[in-house]
């Protein structure tokens, strides 16, 4: 009987604790296009991101900014929202996670950031410098939200590009939903247990690029 | 109990039984679905990204969010798509409130911690709703659509309404854990025999072996006239038993209600991002209506999910204590333990939210 009772009770709990633990369904979609940049000495330098929102969230986005022309958006005009755009990132380490060799490596503010507005879509451009350039053998790069309110997907042509990287680097790239993925799955186990604070990994979008 | 078995005290140990194997085979069930998605191991192509009930969830709302704003597009120039809008609203809704959110959690703690009933339970959760929406159409017609402000003041709005939400729940939680905290500690120094005849609830007939028998007639649910026939020294303290649950007339007067205007307002002012996003989108589609429209029935569907859990939340309490009861002397104890423990979830919640341990829906500040 009290067997029964307490193992309700650690359900309603769990329950409680999972429900309130983590965001579940993205909000808001993007479509990325993204370049590995690389010096000419071969040492990795940076990423550049085109990221393309989904229809909803351009909207919302390009809410009260004023305009010209109607619907029409200049590079000028969009200006100060691609600058709130990448000050807010920031909070979200621009959803970029480097590691050279297995080392976590930092991101510098990014530079050269616009938006553009095209067929009712906004794309925000920018780089993002490492803050050392890297010389790495090894070199792996994730891109997702870890609490999955953006689900990013990378562009079926061309996702992702390496610039100027040395001849022998090979790179590949691995979507969420690739068999080969490795990743876990949320299901009632991870739910439950509340330890779906880092959900959103699985929904990464995983660069490995190798130098020997 | 030896002495006689009146029937429905049979009916209570046959039914108890039922509900504790309908909990064994969820368990049972709960365990098999996650034995169908071990961590990482390989799986068939086809498969969806995530498993079980609630990766369906999960699928099933995203799908739905999805589908919104093609259709919002389509309502433009086809009318008739608007009622499409509402089915999927309403459909999302449901699915929403399945999957991860504060609100259902505070609200089945919070009824859990009180001595509410499944009615107040539902109650609360439209009402909470409702606001939600409420508050959601007032945010974008005044930012968007009266002052034509950015997104990013917008943001700024839900993120003060969202820091006030928080505090509320903190607040509403650190009285409930002060209160129940009293009645959990009179039923501690009551243990062992004091508390033992007044954890009942519902109609309950017991034999005792020492051959005095309680009758226990409780007409309505928060009806504590106890028709009790003690034959030794036992004392019934009003504390130890329901020391906080309010009498039929408090329940039903608008003092009643008003204790529970608190939740609604620490749940529902806090608006959904979802519901901002389409408020916004319609606007700028000029079918503004139509996404209020929606919104209201997104919070239907909200409701109608989180009612539920709260209704069995409610049941789950009435259960144990049901089941309490049957334990000499530590019933009021179990049960005001359990009250505790929900009070302070409440409050954990609240602090959690408010300083970012627990994540909740982000607000759309990009």
């Amino acid at each position: 009987m009290l067997r029964g009772m307490f193992g309700l009770l650690g359900l309603i709990v769990a329950w409680s604790l999972g429900t309130a633990a983590a965001e579940a369904h993205p909000h808001v979609w993007i479509t990325a296009r993204s370049e590995v940049v690389y010096a000419p000495d071969g040492a990795m330098t940076g990423v550049r991101h085109a990221w393309t929102f989904d229809d909803m969230f351009s909207t919302y986005a390009l809410q009260g900014v004023a305009t010209k022309t109607k619907g029409v958006y200049t590079r000028e005009e969009l200006a100060p929202l691609a600058q709130t755009n990448v000050e807010s990132l920031k909070d979200f380490a621009y959803f970029t996670f480097a590691k050279a060799d297995g080392k976590k490596a930092k991101f510098e503010e990014p530079v050269d950031y616009y938006l553009e507005y095209k067929d009712s879509a906004l794309t925000l451009h920018f780089v993002l410098p490492l803050k050392a350039p890297a010389t790495s053998k090894q070199l792996a790069l994730e891109v997702f939200d870890p609490s999955y309110f953006i689900d990013f997907k990378f562009d079926d042509k061309d996702p992702i590009k390496l610039i100027g990287a040395p001849a022998a680097c090979q790179m590949q790239f691995q979507r969420p939903n690739d068999e080969t993925a490795n990743t876990q799955r949320l299901n009632e186990q991870n739910f439950l247990n509340g330890d779906n604070s880092n959900y959103g990994a699985m929904f990464a979008n995983k660069v490995t690029v190798n130098c020997p | 109990m030896r002495r006689m078995l009146p029937a429905s005290l049979a009916r209570s140990i046959a039914m108890t039984a039922a509900v504790i194997a309908a909990v064994v085979i969820f368990d049972a069930a709960l365990h098999a679905l996650m034995a169908q998605n071990p961590f990482g191991g390989p799986r068939p192509a086809a498969e969806p990204q995530v498993g079980g009930v609630i990766g369906w969830i999960l699928a099933k709302q995203s799908e739905f969010y999805r589908e919104m704003s093609a259709t919002i597009r389509a309502a433009k120039s086809d009318g008739s798509a608007v009622w499409t809008l509402l089915g999927i609203s309403f459909a999302y809704g449901i699915f929403h409130a399945a999957g991860p959110g504060h609100g259902k959690a505070v609200i089945s703690s919070y009824l859990v911690a009180n001595e509410e009933t499944a009615r107040r339970g539902i109650v609360l959760s439209f009402a909470a709703a409702f606001l939600q929406a409420l508050v959601a159409v007032a945010i974008v017609a005044v930012f968007a659509w009266l002052l034509s402000s950015t997104a990013k003041t917008m943001c700024s709005a839900e993120k003060a309404i969202e820091i006030v939400s928080y505090a509320l729940i903190a607040a509403l939680g650190a009285r409930l854990v002060w209160t129940k905290g009293g009645g959990f500690m009179r039923a501690l120094q009551a243990k062992p025999e004091l508390a033992m005849a007044s954890a009942t609830a519902h109609h309950h007939d017991h034999g005792h072996a020492r051959a005095h028998h309680h009758h226990h007639d409780h007409g309505d649910h928060h009806g504590h006239g106890h028709d009790h026939d003690h034959g030794d020294a036992h004392v019934h303290d009003e504390h130890c038993g329901h020391s906080h649950g309010p009498t039929p007339d408090q329940l039903a007067g608008p003092g009643g209600w008003r204790r529970g205007l608190g939740t609604i307002f620490a749940v529902g002012m806090r608006p959904c991002s979802g519901a901002i996003l389409v408020l916004v989108f319609s606007l700028a589609q000029g079918l503004f209506l139509a996404g209020i429209a929606a919104t209201f029935v997104m919070g239907l569907g909200t409701a109608i999910t989180v009612a539920a859990i709260a209704v069995i939340a409610v049941s789950a309490k009435g259960l144990a204590k049901r089941l309490s009861a049957g334990r000499e002397g530590g019933g009021a104890l179990v049960m005001r333990g359990i009250e505790f423990g929900a009070a302070g979830l409440v409050l954990l919640f609240g602090l959690g939210l408010l300083f970012g341990y627990l994540a909740a829906e982000r607000a759309t500040c990009l």
